[in-house]
């Protein structure tokens, strides 16, 4: 299960532009690099990334090999209630990745 | 290619500066609408120090509101042997059209970014980025 | 004899003053992704490290405060790193992710606190002797860059003191976190000189008198370089 840390700000009121950023732990292999014996190092890169705040998609990227490894995102979502804040995405090597954490949101 | 599709790309390509309207890529998601200059800004630095990995932002001009907002942001690269770098879709429900992440670039190159909004509309901004290479070999 | 030690601390003085971390010679971008624990992808080992250390180190160990400022170390006539003294328990694989979380957690840990290396002299005697001896197809000593033309450029880049106070770090060559062995290897591999093994004498030698070299600098782990 791939590591990520996503960072959110502390305090977010009902209504408030909500900076989300996360950086997630992966090669994105472009399948052009040589390990040291000489072969191909296979492609594998993240290519479809979903988050989702409070079950409802607020992000969604197609992401390729010219997104430098271990991706880093940022966007913004506008803050409702509280709730979690869910992270899914698929590498070419059909390997599935998730991160949750919880957005606190006060009235 | 209909004639009408062929006016089409010949008026696209008067207005559309940063990028080629036939380009195989560029047709697949704008199907030979023109792409217009303006309203996207695409923040990177001039000098990279390195291509592994550089810091990219980009804007777009946009309300963003049920009736007026970004679809999606393209990002395409002019020299890496695979093109298309990201696809960010927004929507309606987006606050603000801006997305920031890190791109890889093979050498010094332009990068491109087209923002479709939902009237149908695509918008562009490109930027040239110098890629410094190692002075030493790393090997690892 | 009073003289020689004026003079010895007069000159120890001045060296430490003229410590400058890497940190100094990387770019804005470099700088400014060091600086954010939300971008720097080096925190994604640290976390890692954190999990890991939680769940294999804490039965016996509380706090690792301090404890990179003083690695590596002599004990028992012997040089140790801090990757050696973390393998103790389980023999994680040299630049393994579990070796680079956990010591990039450990280091973390003394981030901002300067690093305290000071062995017995006879220990740095091989070390420096590595440090200033020619090597490899280029005919270089590590000392020719990195003591008598840091600042200066070398292609597009600026030399620095190659000092060992933010590793592990991530580095943009990498793609990933790397050892300080690592980038030892590394530069040995631009002097096409014949590389190290892991955890060699030859290594830790060299890596004891880096750090002794570098005391006084803020341990920056995990650092960003290129």
């Amino acid at each position: 299960m791939a590591l990520a840390r996503i960072e959110l700000p502390h305090d977010a009121r009902r209504g408030e532009l909500v900076e989300v950023r996360i950086v997630i732990q992966h090669p994105m292999e472009t399948g052009f690099r040589r390990a040291p014996q000489g072969e191909r190092v296979p492609r594998n890169a993240i290519h479809s990334l979903v988050c989702r705040y409070r079950g409802a998609e607020v992000f969604r990227a197609t992401l390729s090999t010219g997104i430098a490894a271990n991706p880093f995102l940022r966007f913004f979502l506008r803050a409702t209630q509280s709730g979690d804040l869910d992270f899914w995405w698929l590498d070419d090597d059909e390997v599935q990745g998730a991160a949750q954490t919880h957005l606190v949101v006060s009235p | 290619m209909r004639r009408r599709d062929f006016i089409g790309s010949l008026a696209a390509l008067a207005v559309s500066p940063h990028v080629s309207t036939t380009d195989p890529l560029i047709w697949s998601f704008t199907r030979g609408m023109p792409v217009l200059p303006g309203r996207v800004t695409l923040e990177v630095p001039a000098l990279a120090e390195n291509g592994h990995s550089v810091a990219m932002t980009v804007r777009v001009d946009s309300p963003m509101t049920p009736s007026e907002h970004v679809r999606a942001v393209h990002l395409i690269a002019e020299k890496n042997p695979v093109r298309d770098m990201a696809v960010f879709y927004l929507g309606a429900q987006c606050p603000r059209a801006e997305v920031s992440s890190r791109i890889r670039l093979n050498g010094s190159q332009r990068i491109v970014a087209i923002a479709e909004l939902s009237d149908g509309s695509f918008w562009s901004d490109a930027a040239y980025i110098e890629v410094r290479e190692a002075a030493c070999t790393d090997g690892g | 004899m009073k003289k020689y030690l004026v003079l010895a601390a007069l000159i120890a003085c001045t060296a430490q003053a003229q410590n400058h971390s890497g940190l100094e010679f990387a770019s804005e971008e470099i700088r400014r992704l060091q600086a954010s624990d939300a971008e720097n992808p080096g925190m994604l080992w640290v976390d890692q490290g954190a999990k890991l250390f939680a769940q294999k180190c804490a039965s016996c160990h509380v706090s690792m405060k301090g404890v990179a400022t003083r690695y590596p170390a002599v004990e028992d006539g012997r040089i140790v790193t801090l990757e050696a003294k973390v393998r103790h328990k389980e023999a994680f694989a040299y630049e393994s992710d579990e070796l680079l979380a956990l010591t990039a957690y450990i280091a973390n840990q003394s981030r901002g606190m300067p690093i305290k290396v000071s062995p017995p002299a006879e220990k740095l005697d091989a070390g420096r002797k590595a440090y200033y001896q020619r090597r490899g197809q280029m005919n270089l000593a590590c000392a020719h860059c990195h003591e008598q033309n840091w600042g200066k450029r070398l292609g597009a880049e600026t030399l620095s003191q190659g000092q060992p106070n933010g590793y592990p770090a991530y580095r943009l060559e990498w793609q990933k976190m790397g050892s300080i062995e690592r980038r030892i290897r590394a530069c040995m591999f631009g002097l096409h000189a014949e590389l190290p093994a892991y955890g060699s004498d030859a290594m830790l030698e060299l890596e004891l008198f880096l750090a002794a070299r570098a005391s006084g600098l803020p341990i920056e782990t995990p650092a960003v370089r290129r």
